[in-house]
């Protein structure tokens, strides 16, 4: 059995004009004990969403529906008491934007020990060594408990995000952009504490991201989601280099390789803008942007279908596919 | 353009000023697409101001064609005539109120141009890729997407037909998929109207898309400058190629990630700026070659801004960079 099984998730955010908002619309994942998951996908694709679905932490009112199975026991029937214990000891999440996170007028310490006594029945150790050791555990020097959310720079910041979400010891990460406000050379520094605490721990962990590129050496899959799907699914480096949907393709390109010819004064995206969750095109959802799609696309719902070495795609032309043509 | 030992520096709190721009020499060449790259903090933005006469230099000098910039009133519309800039925030700097049509002739009477204005508009939002463009008039900022609102931002600034375009992280704020769509319209304008670019980004793989030339700064100077290709495939100085190998999209180079974050422009290190993070200095390399004394006390003034690779060109052989 998997440690997260998500079945056929819909979530659809309440407004009564126009219409309520369908943010994610049918997707199935699974991940394994310690295993790496990167879901990429632009704005409006409803990533995030699905990220504070996993946990219960969408507005009063959003419909979801599905399955969001971790450990077999189902998260979107669990009582209040129940989902409060899971959240942090089972699931924890990493969202970007540390400095909205972070009670600004709380030492961070303090933060971080409370959030171990509200959720460890307390295992021998104290909360104030114990924030010690996460503090270490995540790159930062211990004296730095003491400081107040604004005296820490945007990487420290996020390393005590990091070391709240491990605090519980968790079995599972989720990171909603945690490297997104950060220079790339921090992000470096934080992508790799991430595999660092992954590899260690034995996290499970989903990173979520805009940037395709980011997950291509810290994730062994990833999902391309698009106007509240999963259009493709495969290991990192197939997805990235070689997508079976012409969406990943188009995507990949936007992140040229530096050093290829290919890309040499030659930017490369993609007609139009990704769909307003509000008005989603009918039938395949990336018909109108698409350099490939023939006439049935704009009638045709795809369901992900293999497509060879290891992926999963939602194109027609992907051979077999059940409306392949 | 060409820049001449520039300082820019904003007053600071308890430790004194901070020197963003801390004696910048550059040459924008006519007609060259030059990318200004650097992490945040850098002091990138400030000179791209500086360069658009919206900073006053605190020390050094701006010319244009030859021409120092003048600072006063008639001067500054001059200068803004020939050099546009566009933002990282295509939202923020339209005005919500204003019609898209009102956005881009509002250069037009500022300048004072004279000519058909409905057509000079039409033409400029047309050659932005808004097309039909009469159907884009009337609307407003909220009723277009990032990427059409930046376009207008580019219809704002050619509409003017300026020599010189300066872009402060045009495409950062942007979904990936779009961004390849505005660089290529960049390119366009440049091959077309043979525009001079400025453009200022954190982003490698943009300079491999769009620059003839890249130039590299760190705190306040500029360490590296050479051809896209070259910078970018053989980069000399440490910090362009720290820089480089953490891109996600070269994974053949080890990743050197520095420690520490983007040091603080109030307090610039003595010697070479960039010592305290260097990896030829923490990894002993520089001991080695019996320069760390200079590293850490003499600030070097020439390019690419390290006393390694000096070293290395002037004995004659290129052994340190080879060996690496």
């Amino acid at each position: 059995m998997s440690l997260l099984e998500v079945r056929d998730l819909h979530v659809t955010y309440a407004a009564s004009s126009p219409a309520p908002i369908p943010a994610v619309r049918g997707v199935d994942l699974a991940l394994d004990v310690g295993e790496t998951l990167g879901i990429a996908g632009e704005s409006g694709c409803g990533k995030s969403t699905m990220a504070s679905a996993l946990l219960r932490l969408l507005p009063r009112g959003t419909e979801v529906t599905g399955e969001v199975l971790l450990d077999g026991e189902d998260v979107l029937d669990m009582k209040p008491g129940r989902l409060r214990a899971v959240r942090w000891t089972e699931l924890a999440i990493v969202f970007q934007g540390a400095l909205h996170t972070l009670n600004p007028v709380r030492r961070v310490g303090d933060q971080i020990a409370e959030a171990i006594r509200l959720h460890s029945s307390g295992n021998g150790v104290s909360p104030s060594k114990r924030v010690s050791e996460l503090l270490e555990l995540v790159g930062l020097p211990t004296r730095r408990a003491s400081a107040y959310p604004h005296q820490l720079s945007g990487g420290q910041r996020q390393r005590v995000l990091i070391a709240l979400a491990v605090a519980c010891e968790p079995r599972m990460l989720i990171a909603d952009e945690p490297t997104t406000a950060l220079d790339v050379m921090v992000q470096a520094q934080v992508l790799r504490l991430l595999a660092d605490l992954q590899r260690d721990l034995g996290l499970a962990i989903i990173f979520i991201t805009h940037d395709l590129s980011t997950l291509v050496n810290i994730c062994r899959r990833i999902a391309v989601m698009y106007a509240g799907r999963i259009v493709e699914e495969g290991p990192n480096d197939r997805v990235f280099a070689d997508g079976a949907h012409p969406y990943t393709r188009a995507l990949a390109a936007a992140f040229p390789v530096i050093g290829d010819a290919r890309f040499r004064m030659n930017p490369s995206g993609l007609p139009g803008d990704p769909p307003d969750p509000r008005s989603v095109p009918r039938g395949c959802p990336f018909h109108p942007r698409c350099s490939e799609a023939i006439d049935v696309c704009p009638r045709t719902q795809v369901e992900l279908w293999p497509a060879g070495d290891g992926r999963d795609a939602a194109c027609v032309h992907v051979s077999g596919s059940p409306v392949a043509t | 353009m060409e820049v001449r030992d520039l300082h820019v520096q904003y007053p600071g709190g308890h430790d004194g000023p901070a020197r963003a721009v801390d004696g910048v020499n550059l040459d924008v060449y006519e007609g060259e697409t030059l990318a200004l790259v650097g992490e945040s903090g850098c002091g990138k933005t400030t000179l791209a101001r500086a360069i658009m006469g919206l900073h006053r230099p605190t020390s050094g000098e701006i010319r244009f064609r030859g021409e120092p910039l003048s600072y006063d009133r008639d001067g500054m519309r001059e200068h803004r005539r020939r050099a546009q800039m566009i933002f990282q925030d295509p939202t923020g700097a339209l005005n919500a109120r204003q019609t898209l049509y009102e956005a881009v002739a509002e250069g037009l009477r500022i300048q004072r141009v004279q000519g058909n204005e409905e057509g000079l508009v039409a033409e400029a939002l047309s050659r932005a890729g808004l097309r039909p463009p009469e159907s884009f008039f009337t609307r407003y900022p909220y009723e277009i997407s990032g990427g059409q609102r930046q376009r207008v931002i580019i219809a704002g600034a050619m509409v003017l037909n300026p020599s010189m375009l300066v872009a402060d992280e045009p495409v950062s704020a942007l979904d990936a998929s779009v961004r390849g769509e505005i660089l290529s319209l960049i390119l366009g304008l440049v091959r077309s109207a043979g525009i001079t670019v400025f453009v200022v980004t954190h982003d490698l793989g943009l300079a491999w898309n769009v620059a003839d030339r890249v130039a590299v700064m760190y705190l306040g100077r500029i360490v590296e400058d050479a051809p896209a290709e070259q910078l970018l495939t053989d980069p000399r100085h440490p910090y362009t190629r720290a820089l480089l190998s953490v891109v996600p999209e070269r994974q053949h180079m080890e990743p050197q990630i520095l420690r520490g974050e983007t040091p603080d422009p109030t307090r610039i290190p003595a010697g070479c700026r960039f010592h305290p993070r260097c990896p030829v200095v923490e990894s002993g390399e520089a001991a080695r070659l019996g320069i760390e004394e200079r590293c850490r006390g003499e600030d070097p003034q020439f390019l690419p801004a390290c006393h390694a690779v000096r070293l290395a060109s002037g004995d004659g052989h290129e052994a340190y960079l080879h060996e690496r």
